[in-house]
């Protein structure tokens, strides 16, 4: 195992593989995740992150390499480490039939939180995702947002070290979404945990300390998301002009940069966005209407690693997406 | 022009100041025998709470064994009277009545366990740091524990069918019909294990339940059958849950010898008569069997 300074880490996955039958699901892969951190999976479905994350929730056995989690081995060591995590499946594990009380003091029940500390903890959880109010609910009267806020604080209950969450927002409108993230963001800075995650969505990998991309049972690439987005390197431009294909050809020809049409305005990627305005302005005879820069995200980040756009994403648009980035790459 | 959509889109800040208190702190103790009692009990007290908020589950399976009580009971004895010694039809099929209405409520209470696993609850039952055979034992006492209460309306329903209410009548039904709701929930929660669909898992009971019930002699008198039945009737689980209830239920009665020697004589192993004591234990050992079996089941997966 790797020596590193920091005490004992939150996760330490080494060579860790998954097969099934014919399928290898986890190609071998290797990371730690520092105390205190909070670490993303990115990738499309199907890439493993799923089977990572269960294998490292005790849930699924690796076919080899070592996982350790809060400093247990998690086939050795199952049920120190399941002690000592907390999980918020993609999909509900909540019984319906039940109180959003019911359900959490069944949980409390089932990992033994201490009787006179059950009480108060519950009651802290569910402040903390704004459900205290509603605890004498039957759960199916919840929406989505509600449920899954419910499993955060249910996740929480018995302070857990490491708190894994797979899709946490998976199939919410945006609104909740961002208040999910919310609370994930206040419970970082009132509790002691470490968060690891699993996404598909861009836009929530930016709140992680650091990420790893994931394809294809393997991860690409792992690093901090402004150092995945610096290496890039290539900020992207828009503009919109009355004549989109000539100003296509225009800047192929002055610049050398090739552009295509993406999201309805001609788009193009060059290394010093703002820098490059002015010339824009002054050299191409083609009127400019308007102009955006803007610096590579992290949709640009996954192409350039894996050369696809993540797969499930909403089709429509994506296939102008994926031209858009690809050219960016290059 | 718009910003694209590939920019990371910022989340509204509520303020929402941070919780005032400091985090309670919970350390999860490790595996102990409370632990496990604990888990126990958590997991049967969830099968009550859900049996209580179904009244509409307690009331459907009372449906089939009042059928078979009041309308099949009424209607057969125009026709049975001549064979039943007086002894009214009804009060005749009362045990197997009531070991019907018991199976039932305990083949849903397994079946809950499918529901269980299709939405999701089950993987929170099965990541918690707690033995699975406490969870099988919780689920199975739980569901005997339902249907032993649906035995109990049954049992309240004596009066009506010439049955007298005599404690130790009431208490010896009692236990048996407990015995037989615990035994159905373990043979449901085995055959949960390996069948992950609703469907699936219905018409298994159905096939395994339907023939258990009529071969058992709820419904006729188990001597003089003809071999190949008298055969079935013998390894049929429930004949020794039917017999004993029927015996308590003759031993109160004031009838002639006649018409209890035929009515209920009593299941016999080459021409021995089983003891109750012993039909009892036959219950008890395939529900203990059958509880290993699903605890196994249940370990085994991931």
């Amino acid at each position: 195992m790797q020596m590193t300074d920091a005490p004992t880490p939150a996760v330490s996955v080494l060579d860790l593989v998954k097969r099934y039958d014919e399928v290898e699901a986890v190609r071998g892969i290797d990371f730690d995740v520092a105390t205190g951190e909070t670490f993303g999976f990115l990738g499309p479905n199907g890439a493993g992150k799923s089977t990572t994350i269960n294998m490292l929730c005790t849930l699924v056995r690796p076919t080899s390499g070592h996982a350790r989690v809060a400093g247990h081995d998690v086939v050795i060591e199952r049920d120190d480490v399941r002690r000592n995590i907390g999980l918020v499946f993609q999909d509900t594990t909540l019984d319906g039939y039940l109180t959003a009380e019911q359900n959490l003091s069944l949980h409390a029940e089932l990992y033994g939180v201490p009787r006179d500390a059950v009480r108060p903890r519950m009651e802290q959880v569910m402040e903390m995702v704004g459900l205290w109010e509603r605890r004498g609910s039957l759960v199916n009267t919840f929406s989505g947002g509600m449920k899954r806020r419910l499993e955060i604080a249910r996740g929480l209950l018995h302070s857990p070290r490491v708190l894994f969450l797979d899709e946490p927002t998976v199939g919410l409108d945006p609104q909740t979404r961002s208040s999910i993230w919310r609370y994930i963001r206040e419970l970082k800075a009132s509790e002691d945990i470490t968060i690891f995650l699993t996404t598909h969505y861009m836009d929530e990998a930016e709140y992680c300390d650091r990420i790893a991309i994931m394809d294809q049972g393997k991860i690409i690439v792992l690093d901090t998301p402004e150092a995945l987005k610096a290496s890039v390197g290539k900020d992207r431009i828009q503009i919109q002009t009355d004549d989109e294909q000539a100003a296509i050809e225009e800047v192929m020809e002055r610049f050398g940069v090739e552009a295509t049409i993406a999201e309805g305005h001609v788009t193009f990627g060059v290394p010093e966005g703002e820098q490059f305005v002015p010339r824009l302005f002054a050299e191409l005879s083609q009127p400019i209407r308007a102009v955006n820069v803007s610096r590579p995200s992290l949709d640009d980040v996954f192409m350039s690693y894996t050369g696809t756009t993540i797969r499930d994403a909403e089709t429509g648009a994506s296939d102008q997406r994926r031209k858009a980035a690809r050219m960016m790459s290059r | 022009m718009a910003s694209t959509s590939a920019t990371p889109q910022t989340v509204p800040s509520t303020g929402r100041p941070a919780s005032p208190h400091p985090p309670v702190a919970v350390r999860v103790p490790t595996r102990s025998w409370g632990g496990e009692m604990r888990a126990v009990k958590v997991v049967w007290k969830r099968e009550l709470i859900r049996f209580s908020r179904d009244r509409l589950r307690i009331l459907t399976s009372l449906m089939q064994p009042f059928l078979f009580l009041f309308v099949l009971g009424t209607g057969l004895s125009k026709l049975a009277s001549a064979g039943t010694h007086g002894v009214n039809l009804k009060t005749f099929v009362y045990p197997g009545v009531l070991c019907m209405a018991v199976m039932f409520t305990a083949m849903f209470s397994a079946a809950s366990l499918v529901w269980d696993r299709e939405f999701g609850f089950l993987r929170e039952m099965m990541v918690a740091p707690v033995r699975r055979s406490s969870l099988v034992l919780g689920k199975c006492l739980g569901g005997a524990t339902v249907a032993g209460f649906q035995g109990v309306i049954v049992l309240c329903l004596a009066g009506l069918v010439s049955v007298p209410y005599a404690p130790g009548l009431v208490l010896e039904v009692f236990a048996i019909q407990l015995l037989l709701a615990f035994a159905i929930t373990a043979f449901g929660v085995m055959v949960a294990a390996r069948i992950t669909q609703m469907q699936s898992f219905m018409a298994l009971m159905q096939m395994a339940i339907m023939p258990m019930y009529f071969l058992s002699g709820a419904l006729f008198p188990v001597s003089g059958l003809p071999q190949w039945l008298e055969i079935l009737n013998r390894i049929d689980p429930l004949t020794y849950a039917v017999d004993p209830i029927r015996r308590v239920v003759f031993a109160h009665l004031k009838i002639p010898n006649a018409a209890r020697h035929v009515l209920d004589p009593g299941v016999t192993w080459w021409g021995w008569h089983v003891p109750t004591g012993m039909e009892a234990g036959v219950v008890a050992a395939l529900g203990l069997l059958m509880l290993g079996v699903a605890i196994l089941e249940f370990s085994r997966a991931e």
